[in-house]
């Protein structure tokens, strides 16, 4: 059996993790054509390359089905719950730098710091009779930051994707993102807050605590783990 | 471990014990609308309930616990006074600790009753401990209404006030808070700016606050920039309030002492009296019982006044095997115009047989 390298499947996550690996030595490439999804691997032996969403490669780890994967610091701590227990992370890459933040209208003057924002939210569900919505798809990381800065009456709803235009469409007063240039949010006419930063993330190498070894496989993961050192 | 089996035959013996007392059995259903808990907890209850969703019923969610049905069903057609108990699952996730159970049965004890409510406190809190019978557990209580009282009597601005009581519940905020207010904490340049009418923005309005609800806290800023901080004394005494801990007499006196100087909590710290005398004539030994002023403050926020629980003294590993206290604003917020003052207590069966085994 091999060990198992879970990469992302496809754009420029895999692009450079590809050149990080290969600045070790390691060559990982597709095989066949572009529209193919398998690996292929070379300078190392009995290591294979399985290519992956990068949204899955956290529970993959997790479930012990592939022994390494390249993935955001962000998806492993939204999608598992203890995830020191599962994960151990092996090297930081370098590079997909992302901050996971919170981001409101920039005509808000009057909100600035988490204080603010939960006077806001209080005074919002006063007027409007509803809580403040969030849109947001980090649902577990930022109601855990909320809950520890103690601000209440908010309402989290589900964004996958263009989640910066949810508040002009006004499916949210607010949302929580990431973002790297903060250009997007701009355009979208919204500021960050100043306290309001709930994680800096970046492609990480992750080593998963589950995955089962062999004698054989233990060779090859400690190969593996002293050429990436 | 006691077997599932071995833990209903416990839940009802308790139950039936509670039945005896003259309360009437209630089964509310395990789906629940998760509009009501959403609109009572927040997000919060997200990360503690299991939420399920059916296209028809919209959101539900497995019951965290009993409390919130059962006032539904008594403000909805209850008798005035009445008394209910209950025994059934209650499902809780678990994020940080999987030790911890995620689905454990409850028995229920809930008294709606307007007359006495020290006494109705002392019922619901002799009947639990008498039903936990010689097991090694040690008893803590607490009083959230002397901490509102508290907040009520405070020299300061209503909005600092409302503030406060909305963040109760959140020990670390009320204090950041607090010590803002009492102005120790520094006002940024930005901040300074907006107040002077010198900072504005030309960003078009996006989402659906609107500039009168900005204006509006704009100028709650201002009062707020105006008004006197807290005095160091206040703080200091309310610091000193939430100190206290210990055995009922010694913490009545501090209570007493501090009175003093917050003359406000004189009726709060009345009624935790009037409950010791009532706990008293219940056979509780009340010079032993702790009281601790900050009990019952990280818990689900519906208590607002008697609180209590009571730990496994040789394992401190387990979660409360019993806890309960008095929720009469709950009632108010479900009871749609109507309140009714109200005292309940919840005991773990499956904890009080593991505890058993151990013995």
């Amino acid at each position: 059996m091999t060990i198992k390298l879970g990469v992302p499947s496809k754009g420029r996550l895999m692009e450079k993790t590809f050149e990080w690996f290969s600045a070790r030595g390691i060559q990982l490439a597709r095989a066949g054509s572009e529209r193919e999804y398998a690996g292929v691997v070379e300078g190392i032996d009995g290591v294979s390359l399985v290519l992956l969403s990068a949204g899955e490669i956290p529970r993959e780890l997790a479930a012990g089905r592939i022994h390494f994967g390249v993935t955001g610091t962000d998806l492993v701590h939204e999608k598992l719950p203890l995830w020191e227990q599962s994960v151990i992370s092996v090297a930081e890459l370098g590079f997909g730098h992302a901050d996971l933040i919170l981001a409101v209208p920039h005509v808000w003057t009057d909100v600035d710091t988490l204080h603010d924002l939960d006077a806001v939210a209080a005074a919002f569900r006063k007027v409007h009779g509803r809580r403040l919505r969030i849109a947001t798809k980090y649902h577990r990381l930022v109601r855990e930051f909320l809950r520890g800065a103690g601000v209440a009456d908010y309402a989290l709803v589900d964004s996958q994707g263009a989640t910066e235009g949810t508040v002009a469409n006004e499916t949210a007063e607010m949302i929580a993102d990431i973002t790297s240039t903060g250009e997007t949010l701009r355009a979208n006419h919204l500021k960050i807050l100043g306290d309001g930063m709930i994680l800096r993330s970046q492609a990480t190498l992750w080593k998963s605590r589950t995955a089962a070894v062999d004698a054989a496989e233990r060779q090859t993961l400690d190969a593996l783990l002293a050429r990436l050192g | 471990m006691p077997t599932r089996a071995q833990t209903n035959a416990k839940a009802s013996v308790l139950r039936a014990e509670f039945e005896r007392q003259g309360a009437q059995s209630v089964e509310p259903p395990i789906l629940q609308p998760a509009e009501t808990l959403l609109d009572l907890y927040g997000e919060d209850i997200r990360a503690r309930a299991y939420v399920t969703s059916d296209s028809l019923l919209g959101e539900q969610m497995l019951r965290p616990d009993f409390t919130v049905p059962v006032v539904q069903m008594h403000m909805a057609h209850g008798a005035d006074p009445a008394r209910y108990t209950y025994a059934g699952e209650v499902f809780r996730r678990q994020e940080r600790d999987p030790s911890r159970a995620s689905e454990y049965v409850q028995v229920g004890y809930e008294v709606f009753e307007r007359d006495n409510p020290a006494d109705s406190d002392a019922e619901v809190f002799a009947l639990i401990a008498a039903s936990l019978g010689d097991l090694p557990v040690r008893a803590v209580t607490g009083d959230i209404g002397v901490l509102m009282a508290v907040v009520h009597g405070l020299n300061t601005t209503q909005i600092r006030k409302d503030a406060l009581m909305r963040h109760i519940w959140r020990p670390r905020r009320f204090r950041a808070l607090l010590e803002q207010y009492a102005g120790r904490k520094p006002v940024s340049a930005v901040r300074k700016a907006l107040l002077a009418g010198e900072y504005t923005s030309d960003a078009p309005f996006v989402g659906a606050r609107r500039q009168h609800e900005i204006d509006a806290r704009i100028e709650a800023l201002r009062v707020d920039a105006a008004a006197p901080p807290v005095s160091e004394k206040e703080l200091d005494l309310v610091g000193a309030l939430l100190k206290v801990s210990a055995p009922m007499p010694d913490a009545l006196a501090q209570l007493h002492d501090l009175s003093v100087d917050l003359p406000a909590i004189v009726p709060a710290v009345a009624r935790v009296a009037e409950r010791k005398e009532a706990l008293k004539k219940r056979g509780i030994d009340v010079n032993s019982l702790m009281f601790d002023a900050n009990y019952g403050r990280t818990s689900m926020e519906y208590y607002d006044g008697f609180v209590f629980g009571f730990r496994a003294t040789t394992r401190p590993d387990l979660p409360p095997l019993a806890t309960g206290g008095r929720y009469d604003a709950l009632t108010r917020r479900l009871g749609g115009g109507h309140e009714i003052p109200a005292v309940g207590g919840v005991m773990r069966p499956g904890l009080m047989l593991e505890l058993e085994e151990d013995q």
